[in-house]
């Protein structure tokens, strides 16, 4: 898992999902794997509606030169991850091109909209056609369902940054998720991480 | 150990901005930190406050802004030195006391770091400081990377000491909330000694009494002071000039647009024709760099956010010196070329220097952006901002709702800053009316509320945080109570600043630090200045309503506390007072005749309704186990158990 250099510099990842979802703590840890590497590494991070069940994004720009913006340019996504599906569609619009790669937790977090009968949510298959439209390059991942069966859906995150160090574009893999792990978490949990992460990695192997 | 404390130099660490100011406080030395929370600037006292043990620091989060400034400014009168942060609106707060502190001067160095909020990302308006560095005669400082950040926070202690006067750091949500690497430097082991001299001769800056007066000789000398910070200006390494060295086309900007900027020079592939002249020091402009650089090209555009400000003051300058530097062409603001609202970003800024160029730049095949707008539109439904699951606000509005309707005068609910702010939105069944600064709902209520002697029949209401009540409601409870103003107060208590992060206010016996303080008493606090005081639990719906229905009716001003704990409160989070399930036998769906009041009304996002099987479900995952869902139900469908 991972290699030597970036495919693109800066190379453009965006973390999305709904406030709550730890979309911020996700992206911390994946740049933080990064900065382990010694990549100049910028986040932009939309805050403010996280905890009120909004829209929210993480960009994080992975750089050999220097700090760029925290918002990526328009079109200019290299990789989405999204902890929830029709995100994923949303940041489409303003960052997707043909070859982005997009990893989808296929776990619908429905809008208030929805709930309250005005909005439709469309069906996974539908979602997944127009993911499939926009990107050459769709992977759909049961992140919280195999999360919930780990014994936290929290966990859900940790199997979607697994799943996108395990497409193997990314410079880093297990060894920095662990290093970055060991410093934020008690012993005791580590273990459970690392399952999840291993568990995510091995996802966009076996979606092929 | 907090990473903002490793002492380690040279170390390169992955920093948020805000954090980054933080550090350079540290090796700075900063001996007392004071704010109030507000997005986004609530993680540097925070992460100050979090540090203060370690560092020997005394932070606290002040009572508002003003206060904070003010006591931020005694410890630099005691030779110590001190930060204040706050967002922009918080300016506007402390700026009377401001305006006194700069013509006056100051002793230890003392920063004032205000964060903007362009584009209103997290605010209800997207004003600025920066006008106010001008305004009261204090230099600007305006951090372009987080690098940046960190060491001009440092600096700007020391330029500080050197004036004798604030000086202002500016940041902006693009800035304080993203995050980059920064190499570590220092931090400082001075422990200075605080003490307040006042005994010398009245004009002495260091050891006279601290007075703006005599008016004459103090404003003359604060200008003089501004004459030496052009000079230091003139050699900061903070501004940076990277480009030909006579560009076709020279971009003057600061702080976060410096990041656009270079990122849209880059796309473009122009930086052989586009000079990027970056400036740190924004007030005052250092003359002789900026006739330099304008000297070397005819067009400039200026690239900044949100008012014309850097606009105008480079103009200024380019009119003084035109004779010597010749007439330019300036793009930015003022004639259209950037927007004049909102935040901006790479491809704002890519297309104004395309533009001016005459450069074709498409950043999206066209094809492709109308087929991803179309599946955006088509297949994204929007998500509105909604109180979380298990909000005391759902379950207070629900009541204050209700309670209008049943009281059936047309009332309304003048509001304020904070969560509850959302109120104005379906999720708050659009009870909010009014919506202005901290605490002014309680003063524009006590204005309805003398308005019956022009014949208005409606009630007024107000609502505000347990927070703002002490930051500002205070004073506005007092003018309402004095002029016999006919009022109702909801104050919606959660203990706590919950929209910021939860930080401690006087009604917490904790502060910032994590110290025993007193707390202190909303409910005895207005009934000592006369009103009517009751509390009620919001979760018990039906009471808290007719409650509020009887205080409608009653002459005076009359407050109803609205007591309970916000869900995501470090002591309530993750807990649940009730596993909730639906009945799927007593759920009677659209037949039930109550218009799926749980999920088309109530609208908690724990609350899902399932299309196949036509029932209303609880989303496990999402519920927070508050249990108000089932005393709303009509059917008895929505179950609640309590959790052992």
């Amino acid at each position: 898992m991972g290699t030597q250099t970036l495919p693109n510099d800066p190379f453009n990842i965006i973390i999305t999902g709904v406030g709550g979802q730890g979309n911020v703590l996700a992206s911390r840890v994946l740049a933080n794997m990064l900065v382990r590497r010694g990549y100049d590494v910028t986040i932009g991070e939309t805050f403010g509606a996280s905890q009120r069940g909004g829209s929210v994004m993480s960009h994080i720009r992975v750089s050999t030169r220097g700090a760029w913006s925290p918002q990526i340019p328009k079109g200019k996504a290299d990789m989405v991850v999204s902890l929830e599906p029709v995100e994923a569609i949303r940041v489409m619009k303003d960052y997707g091109n043909e070859e982005v790669r997009i990893l989808v937790n296929d776990r619908p977090i429905y809008p208030v909209g929805v709930i309250a009968g005005e909005l439709n949510y469309p069906a996974l298959d539908e979602i997944a056609g127009a993911l499939k439209d926009l990107s050459k390059h769709v992977w759909f991942i049961d992140a919280t369902e195999e999360a919930i069966r780990l014994g936290n859906p929290i966990l859900g995150n940790v199997i979607m940054i697994g799943a996108a160090c395990g497409l193997g574009i990314l410079p880093v893999g297990r060894a920095e998720f662990a290093e970055v792990m060991k410093e934020s978490l008690a012993a005791d949990k580590l273990e459970i991480n690392l399952a999840a992460f291993d568990l995510g990695a091995a996802k966009p192997a076996a979606a092929a | 150990m907090s990473k903002l404390i490793d002492p380690r130099e040279g170390v390169r660490v992955l920093l948020m901005g805000n954090e980054a100011i933080v550090r350079g406080a540290l090796e700075a030395g900063v001996n007392v930190a004071a704010g109030y929370p507000g997005t986004p600037s609530s993680e540097i006292v925070q992460n100050l406050a979090d540090v203060a043990g370690e560092r020997n620091l005394y932070v606290e989060w002040s009572v508002n802004e003003k206060v904070a400034m003010e006591v931020a400014a005694a410890a630099s009168f005691a030779k110590l030195r001190s930060l204040c942060a706050m967002k922009q609106n918080g300016v506007n707060v402390a700026s009377d006391f401001l305006l006194h502190l700069t013509a006056a001067g100051t002793r230890g160095g003392m920063v004032l770091v205000t964060c903007d909020d362009p584009g209103a990302l997290s605010s209800v308006n997207e004003g600025e400081s920066r006008h106010f560095a001008r305004m009261v005669e204090v230099p600007l400082l305006e951090p372009g990377d987080f690098q940046e950040a960190k060491d001009m926070t440092k600096w700007a202690f020391e330029l500080s000491e050197e004036i004798r006067n604030l000086v202002v750091l500016r940041s902006v949500t693009r800035m304080s909330h993203a995050s980059g690497n920064v190499t570590l430097g220092r931090l400082s082991d001075a422990r200075p000694k605080a003490e307040f001299k006042y005994n010398g001769f009245i004009l002495d800056p260091l050891e006279g009494p601290v007075v703006s007066a005599p008016v004459p000789y103090k404003h003359t000398l604060q200008q003089e002071k501004l004459k030496r910070v052009r000079e230091i200006f003139e050699e900061s390494p903070f501004n940076t000039y990277a480009g030909p060295e006579k560009p076709d086309l020279l971009v003057v900007t600061s702080s976060a647009c410096t990041l656009y900027s270079r990122e849209a020079i880059d796309v473009l592939g122009v930086k052989d024709r586009v000079g990027l002249f970056k400036l740190g020091t924004t007030w005052p402009l250092p003359p002789e760099l900026l006739k330099k650089r304008l000297a070397s090209t005819d067009q400039v555009l200026i690239v900044e956010e949100v008012i014309p400000f850097l606009e105008e003051n480079v103009k200024i300058l380019a009119a003084e010196t035109a004779r010597e530097i010749g007439v330019k062409t300036f793009f930015g603001k003022n004639d259209g070329t950037l927007p004049s609202i909102g935040e901006l970003n790479p491809d704002l800024v890519a297309v104004a220097i395309a533009k001016i160029l005459g450069i074709d730049h498409v950043a999206m095949p066209p094809e492709y952006e109308k087929k991803a707008t179309l599946m955006s539109f088509a297949k994204a439904p929007n998500r509105e901002l909604t109180f979380c699951p298990g909000c005391p606000h759902r379950a207070s509005f629900w009541a204050i709702h209700h309670a209008l309707l049943m009281d059936n005068r047309l009332g309304f609910v003048c509001g304020d800053i904070g969560c509850y702010s959302m109120a104005a939105l379906p999720c708050g069944f659009s009870t909010l009316k009014t919506l202005h600064a901290m605490g002014s709902g309680t003063g524009v209520a006590s204005g309805f509320g003398q308005l019956h002697r022009f014949g208005m029949e409606q009630p007024a209401m107000t609502v505000c945080g347990d927070s703002t009540f002490f930051a500002s409601v205070m004073p506005a409870l007092v003018n309402a109570i004095h002029h016999r103003a006919e009022l109702t107060v909801v104050v919606l208590d959660n203990s706590g600043t919950a929209m910021t992060g939860f930080q401690p206010h006087p009604g917490l016996k904790v502060n910032a630090m994590g110290g025993d303080v007193p707390a202190l008493d909303i409910a005895r606090i207005c009934a000592a200045m006369g009103a009517k005081v009751e509390v009620r639990d919001p979760f018990q719906i039906e009471e808290t309503r007719e409650t509020l229905i009887r205080l409608l009716d009653q002459k005076g001003v009359k407050v109803l506390i609205m007591r309970q704990m916000c869900a995501l409160s470090p002591e309530k989070r993750a807990k649940k007072n009730y596993e909730v399930k639906v009945d799927e036998a007593l759920c009677l769906g659209e037949t039930c005749g109550c218009n799926r009041l749980c999920t088309r009304v109530f609208r908690c996002p724990a609350l899902v309704w399932d299309k196949e099987r036509k029932k209303a479900r609880v989303d496990e995952v999402l519920c927070a186990g508050c249990g108000v869902c089932a005393l709303i139900c009509p059917a008895g469908a929505i179950r609640k158990e309590e959790v052992a």
